[in-house]
């Protein structure tokens, strides 16, 4: 502590931040550590070069409509990557978020059509169901101080049983019955599943979806009390819980984020054709975990962006479709997956140990 | 201890008590707060100091006594509860979430808005320059309120933690050993910026387990020892020797210089 009182009082009324404090001491904070203290900087170095990689690497990979399917790619993951990167800003994990896009979609697609519904009844219903179930997660979570890592799985293996064994017992196979013929399914899939023609190129709807989710949770996070709350109860949940952050309403409130996220999805997922896999959805919880992480997050919380986790689920759509442009076999995906977890988990905890250093 | 004892104290405990199951915690703990003094509590580990805190803090309830705040008989249900009766409470570890900016950490929990409806937001150029301000006001300059809390030395952080408290308008300040972690050189500078929180007028409770920097600001002291309290003095009717001597364990200490003379 070098407090020097001695400075006049105006100098000292100036609002920070804007450069014009002449203190020899902030010369010591560089540009250039300040940009390494992003979150998204160690996936934006990343995406820079796994795009000019296989610019080179893949012919056609340059072409609107290539980029166009790596973008449709990147924003099925990323749409739930926005807010799974939230939740683990807030200091937890949802395992189960992978197979509630597949609940989602069956309360859709099943309740339509037993009830001869509306597919907007059903997209309706399925909306509510998927935000209490997600809501559970949360509440049991806050309730029994469970890691999230077990209240999770718990989720993710009933949901998973319930998918199939739902299905079966409903309509007697696997896979849900064609809502394709119902009232309202032009309209909602015009609104989940089309397709755009922006300036000739054909733009999947997620991918506004997924940029409009980032935009909404970026918003949150650096502009409103609630995004205070989640670095809060995320980095420091004592001290939140001691300055009077209501611990459990955000939790909760995190946990229905990821729910409404998968319910888009979910939508998604089955007005892009007509009917649903019940089995479909194992595994990619990992895979919104892998972007949010790669994206910036920190595994132990409060440390993040939703920024940062569009760049991841860019990442994983620039290699998955770009090994395919390179004609590669696609078994080398998971490698470079992996690798790319690996680097930007080393570099994000460099940067928090920098960050954290006490002097 | 008279002509102060009229007036009403912002915090009065009378004979409080607290079990844990069928551990006496506490037993008997009396003490007053009053606006611009120091009341210190000194004791040894596990001699009750923190179990006293959390009772004036609101984060568990007394078993026995009774808790007066401005004369008003009451049992906090909560930290924020205590907060909002103007008991603010800087722990031992600081109450900082580490990876967030100063600023954001400043008025976390009590962040001041703009904007209407939906694009109701954070002012956060208010938050930042009344977090500077608010340093300021009581001597602290620090280089830039957008690093992260955890960049700070623990001096610096106990100090931007006793400013906000002494902003937020605490008239009560409790202080959970907040040199306990320090150097000789950063004590200093903590202690001074307790005394200035007293100067702005706050009743202030020091925890610590160190007698020369409770004497050195102290109004009033409150000795325990295994959960009771074993002296209750204000300033005037004890000397700094005779504080450590207690501190140490009084006639414990003197057994033990006994054993150890030479010869």
């Amino acid at each position: 502590m070098t407090a020097t009182v001695e400075r006049t009082g105006d100098e000292a009324a100036e609002p920070a931040g804007a450069g014009e404090t002449a203190d020899e001491r902030i010369l010591r904070t560089s540009s250039l550590r300040k940009l390494l203290a992003r979150p998204e900087l160690g996936s934006a170095v990343g995406a820079l070069a796994v795009f000019l990689f296989f610019a080179f690497a893949a012919d056609g990979f340059l072409n609107a409509s290539s980029l166009s399917t790596v973008l449709y790619a990147s924003s099925t993951i990323g749409i739930m990557a926005v807010p799974v990167a939230l939740l683990m800003i807030g200091g937890e994990f949802d395992l189960s978020a992978g197979v509630l896009v597949t609940s989602s979609a069956l309360v859709s697609s099943m309740f339509s059509y037993q009830m001869t519904a509306n597919a907007w009844v059903g997209v309706g219903v399925s909306l509510l169901v998927t935000l209490a179930i997600g809501a559970f997660n949360g509440f049991v979570l806050t309730r029994t101080k469970l890691p999230s890592f077990i209240v999770t799985l718990g989720t993710f293996l009933m949901l998973t049983g319930m998918n199939l064994g739902f299905t079966k017992l409903i309509d007697g196979t696997v896979s849900t019955k064609t809502i394709g013929d119902m009232e309202g399914f032009p309209s909602a899939h015009a609104v989940f599943a089309s397709t755009l023609s922006l300036g000739g190129v054909d733009v999947k709807v997620t991918i506004l979806w997924w940029l409009g989710l980032v935009a909404l949770a970026s918003w949150i996070l650096l502009r409103t009390r609630t995004g205070n709350w989640i670095f809060a109860v995320g980095g420091n949940e004592d001290a939140a819980r001691a300055v009077g952050v209501p611990v459990a309403k955000t939790k909760i409130g995190l946990y229905t984020g990821v729910a409404f996220g998968a319910w888009i999805s979910g939508q998604h997922l089955l007005f892009s054709f007509d009917a649903v896999q019940s089995g479909e959805g194992v595994g990619n919880e990992l895979i919104y975990i892998i972007a949010a992480v790669i994206g910036g997050c920190l595994i132990t919380g409060g440390h993040g962006s939703a920024v940062g986790s569009a760049v991841g689920a860019l990442l994983f759509g620039m290699t998955s479709k770009g090994i395919v442009f390179a004609e590669w076999n696609p078994d080398w995906f998971k490698f470079f997956l992996g690798a790319m977890l690996l680097l930007a988990t080393l570099l994000n905890t460099w940067v928090r140990k920098r960050a954290e250093a006490v002097k | 201890m008279t002509e102060t004892e009229k007036r009403t104290a912002l915090v009065e405990l009378s004979g409080v008590g607290k079990r844990y199951g069928n551990v006496r915690a506490l037993e008997g703990v009396s003490l007053e707060v009053h606006a611009g003094e120091i009341t210190c509590v000194l004791g040894d580990n596990g001699a009750g100091k923190s179990t006293l805190i959390k009772t004036i803090a609101g984060l568990h309830r007394h078993d026995t006594g009774t808790l007066l705040i401005e004369g008003e008989e009451t049992r906090l249900a909560s930290p924020r509860e205590a907060l909002d009766r103007g008991i603010a409470t800087v722990y031992q570890d600081l109450a900082v979430v580490p990876l967030m900016p100063v600023w954001r950490n400043f008025f976390l929990g009590s962040e001041p808005r703009t904007g209407v409806g939906p694009f109701k937001r954070l002012d956060t150029d208010l938050m930042r320059r009344t977090t500077r301000e608010a340093l300021l006001r009581m001597g602290i300059d620090l280089r830039d309120v957008d690093q992260p809390i955890g960049t700070l030395s623990g001096g610096e952080r106990q100090c931007v933690a006793i400013a906000r408290a002494v902003h937020f308008g605490a008239k009560v300040l409790i202080l959970d050993e907040p040199t306990a972690a320090l150097g000789v050189k950063q004590s200093g500078v903590v202690l001074k910026y307790v005394a200035a929180a007293r100067d702005e007028g706050l009743g202030v409770v020091l925890i610590t387990h160190n007698p020369h920097h409770a004497y050195l600001v102290g109004d009033r002291f409150v000795l325990l020892r295994r959960g009771t309290m074993v002296g209750r003095h204000t300033r005037d009717d004890i000397t700094l020797d005779e504080l450590t001597r207690q501190m140490a364990g009084g006639s414990d200490l003197d057994a033990l210089r006994h054993e150890l003379r030479r010869g």
